[in-house]
């Protein structure tokens, strides 16, 4: 198990080297000259973009500034952005608010959609199913944005039983609202996993035998079925918790949440390279030890499973 | 004055939301506008300052919005763009070409510390040296010694042209007269900076010190990405008095996040109402609680003179032809529910000096018949190569540009039967290389907003020689003649004079299409009153009281 777990670490080392050496190529490529960013609408003097390209580095070659890049990280200097603020303070100040928001989002769709699964499941073809089968329908063909900005305006503007937007403190009732929404299409997605595997196991040979062994109810539905219909749930979520990090600059715009997204969205645009590779690279990490969790827990899930 | 120039173009309604602003404190003295709370904070939305807040190495809104209030010039500008004197006692020149500037006495920044001749010059110097590299240190290249500093790689850091005087007083020497040079010294360039910012500016523009209205409610006041807070400096004494007990800038995403905490009640002033929004925010928001107020902004098409079909004598006709064929009162009434005015120059109708009926001006009127003519007419002169049509760049990630070039794409198909195509670019900084490299393959989408209330602000950077925002890469010696003697002029009516003499020439020529006329278009809660807008389209936060 240790050496296991072990191996996924080293096997991290290939993974950052390829994904940031990649990313920077990427960035490197967009068109355009990243001082036309920084001078605006009106210009600046060739005298001051030739100093500007100097002191970030896009008077090298590729490989050169990337080089630079890497040397930064492995002296914990990831490097300023165009506005001279410090990587690492903008990673620092950007990232609890999104992982504070990613992780209820990730409580909301994983405790609402595992509960009405499983009913839905065990009721399988009843009212409360269908019901549930076609709502569930609904909220993942509508785009998120939809969803927000509707959300917004009924909760926010109409009722005003919580404010339109987050302030700076990203407060646990402030990102309520968003975190539903950003949760809403996995939620469904969920709902549906939990509810077909639930389906598939309940029919299962020792399920039957659990409930011949005279093993109530509750304890047969808990233990035997729905830990058995977490499979699937668990890996979807596992591998949802990046998506919501850096998938939600949709919600962050509509509700102005100072996250993940947003920044990144902004580096994009500017072409600023160590910023979009630095938080990127971030993501890449919390993805794989997302994933790491979600290999281990199958362990714990199915006593069937074993790591060497 | 203002009112006749500007009710020639607004609906009777706004003019009526105009003429009881005008009154709540329009000529920005102290004592007008007092009715309502002075205790409340305003909280208004802003975006992020994409530079630390150093006056000479901001060049954007987001930043210069709070630098403007932070800072006070020599001189300001007041709600119409007349300058009036801020720390100047006196500006005074007999050639247009050496000033001698007196400040007041006792004047200081928000730390105590003295407002003196060398806080303005010692500033200068700053910004221009290229080993500061500042983002505006062009602002300086009229003075004497610019050019000096400023070349690449240069270690000069002052300019000869400055010179102390004593204590109050210094004097600045110009390469060339220049009249309407002291109109630029409430631009934030210019402002004055203290000795410590000079020597740590990255530091200084964390927490920035100044000797404006307002100051920084404490070190860390700049919550980057959420908010700015400032507070009343005790110590400004001046035409700009804060009316409130302070501002918070709110840092938006985007507008329609704002426009739904306007309408909540949870932001006290928008600026710019987002275009989805723009048709309905009369009746959100009710006609005592919105605004349209134009300012000093245009948006233009330029058409590169590199272009084969574009130059010459066919090239003239064809840009004539392309100005008559587009119906500009069609699109700032449908696309932007007269959010814009059509325009008749190519400076804005705020500023001093401006002449909606120049001679060459039916060039912008709409006139399809003429429009065909002057096309055939441009075809025997040499045919248009068919394999080049026409395209019309703008950048897609900023600002709403797609609606009206596809209006004006489509008008021009219509009317004169040509293909073009609008051509979007994913980020600014592209389309911006390729005209800065002068490598377009069509026209681009342009645009000016006025630095300071000047008509030569409107066409010496943009049409003159070699200037540095010259996309169309313009070059006419009889052009840049009349824009030295309107520089060179002792009046400021005769240099208007000459500069619109020298518009004549644009309107003939036309290197860009002057389309329209920017109108500021803003809101307020339940919660203010005295809200007025300036002449750059920014609110007069000062003025702001609570109900």
């Amino acid at each position: 198990m240790a050496g296991y777990v072990l191996r996924r670490f080293l096997q991290l080392i290939p993974v950052f080297l390829g994904a940031t050496l990649l990313l920077y190529f990427l960035v490197f490529s967009l068109p355009g000259d990243a001082t036309a960013a920084i001078c605006g609408e009106k210009g600046c003097t060739p005298a001051v973009e030739a100093s500007l390209r100097a002191q970030y580095n896009l008077d090298q070659p590729f490989w050169m500034q990337y080089l630079l890049y890497l040397k930064g990280v492995l002296t914990f200097d990831l490097g300023t952005n165009f506005a001279g603020r410090e990587i690492a303070t903008i990673i620092a100040e950007v990232f609890p608010t999104t992982a504070k928001l990613a992780v209820m989002a990730l409580v909301f769709e994983a405790v609402f959609g595992i509960v009405f699964g499983l009913f839905a499941g065990l009721r399988k073809g009843k009212i409360f199913d269908s019901t549930v089968l076609v709502v569930s329908l609904v909220v993942i063909s509508v785009p998120i944005f939809v969803l927000g900005f509707l959300m917004q305006f009924v909760f926010g503007v109409k009722l005003a039983w919580t404010n339109p937007t987050v302030s700076g403190d990203a407060s646990f009732t402030e990102l309520l609202l968003p975190a539903i929404v950003l949760g809403l299409v996995s939620f469904a997605y969920v709902l549906r996993l939990t509810r077909t595997s639930v389906i598939e196991n309940a029919n299962a040979d020792y399920v039957r035998t659990a409930t011949a062994k005279g093993l109530s109810r509750p304890r047969v539905v808990t233990v035997h079925i729905l830990r058995n219909s977490m499979i699937p749930v668990a890996t979807f979520l596992g591998a949802d918790l990046g998506a919501l990090m850096g998938g939600a600059i949709v919600t962050e715009g509509i509700f102005n949440v100072n996250g993940v997204g947003n920044t990144l969205y902004r580096a994009v645009l500017n072409g600023e390279a160590p910023v979009v590779v630095s938080i990127v690279t971030v993501l890449i990490l919390i993805f794989c030890l997302a994933n790491l969790l979600v290999d281990l827990l199958y362990a714990w899930l199915d006593p069937r499973i074993r790591y060497a | 004055m203002r009112f006749t120039r500007t009710s020639k173009m607004l609906s009777v309604a706004a003019v009526a939301v105009l003429a009881l602003s005008a009154c709540g404190g329009g000529d920005g003295s102290s004592e007008s506008g007092a009715e309502g709370d002075t205790n409340r904070v305003i909280i208004a939305d802003g975006s992020e300052p994409q530079n630390p807040l150093i006056p000479t190495n901001t060049n954007e809104v987001g930043g210069g919005a709070v630098l403007d209030l932070l800072f006070a010039g020599l001189i300001s500008y007041d709600a119409d763009g007349k300058p009036q004197n801020e720390m100047a006692e006196s500006i005074e020149t007999e050639d247009a070409k050496t000033y001698t500037i007196k400040l007041k006495e006792g004047k200081t920044f928000s730390n105590g510390a003295p407002v003196n001749a060398a806080s303005f010059v010692d500033a200068w110097n700053f910004g221009a040296a290229a080993k500061n590299a500042q983002l505006s240190s062009y602002f300086f290249e009229s003075i004497e010694g610019y050019d000096e500093a400023s070349a690449e790689g240069s270690e000069v850091d002052t300019m000869s042209g400055l010179k102390v005087i004593d204590d109050t007083t210094f004097e600045v020497t110009l390469k060339q007269p220049e009249s309407d040079w002291p109109l630029r010294l409430g631009y934030s360039a210019f402002y004055p900076m203290i000795p410590e910012a000079l020597a740590d500016p990255k530091t200084y523009g964390e927490n920035p010190v100044g000797n404006g209205p307002y100051k920084f409610d404490g070190e860390g006041a700049w919550e980057h990405n959420q908010e700015i807070s400032l507070v009343p400096n005790e110590s400004y004494e001046g035409p700009q008095k804060a009316q409130n007990a302070g501002i918070t800038f709110k840092i938006y995403q985007n507008d329609t996040t704002a426009y739904q905490d306007l309408i909540s009640n949870n932001l006290d002033v928008l600026k710019t109402i987002p275009t989805s929004d723009v048709k309905n925010f009369k009746n959100d928001l009710g006609e005592d609680r919105s605004i349209e107020s134009p300012y000093a902004g245009n948006q233009t098409i330029a058409i590169p003179y590199y272009l084969e079909n574009w130059s010459g004598e066919a090239g003239k006709l064809r840009r004539q032809a392309l100005s008559m064929a587009i119906d500009r009162e069609e699109i700032t009434s449908v696309i932007f529910s007269n959010g814009r005015t059509p325009a008749e120059d190519f400076t804005a109708p705020v500023l001093d000096g401006y002449d909606a009926d120049l001679p060459g001006s039916e060039n912008l009127e709409f006139n399809p018949e003429k429009a065909k003519e002057l096309w055939a007419e441009a075809e025997e002169i040499s045919p248009y190569d068919e394999s080049k049509p026409l395209t019309i760049a703008y950048n897609a990630d900023k600002g709403d540009h797609k609606t009206w070039v596809e209006a004006v794409v489509n008008g021009l198909k219509n009317n004169l039967g040509i293909e073009v195509t609008g051509k979007p670019y994913a980020t600014f900084k592209e389309v911006r290389t390729e005209a800065t490299d002068g490598v377009l393959t069509g026209s681009i989408r342009s645009g000016w907003q006025a630095d300071y209330p000047s008509l030569y602000n409107f066409l010496g950077p943009i049409y003159a020689t070699g200037a540095s925002s010259n996309d169309a890469r313009y070059e006419n010696p009889e052009f840049d003649a009349l824009l030295s003697e309107g520089l060179a002029a002792t009046t400021v009516e005769e240099g208007n004079e000459k500069m619109n003499e020298a518009q004549e020439m644009l309107l003939e020529d036309l290197p860009a299409i002057p389309l329209w006329y920017q109108v500021a278009q803003g809101g307020w809660s339940t919660n203010v009153t005295n809200v007025e807008f300036g002449w750059n389209g920014v609110p007069l936060y000062y003025a702001i009281t609570g109900k």
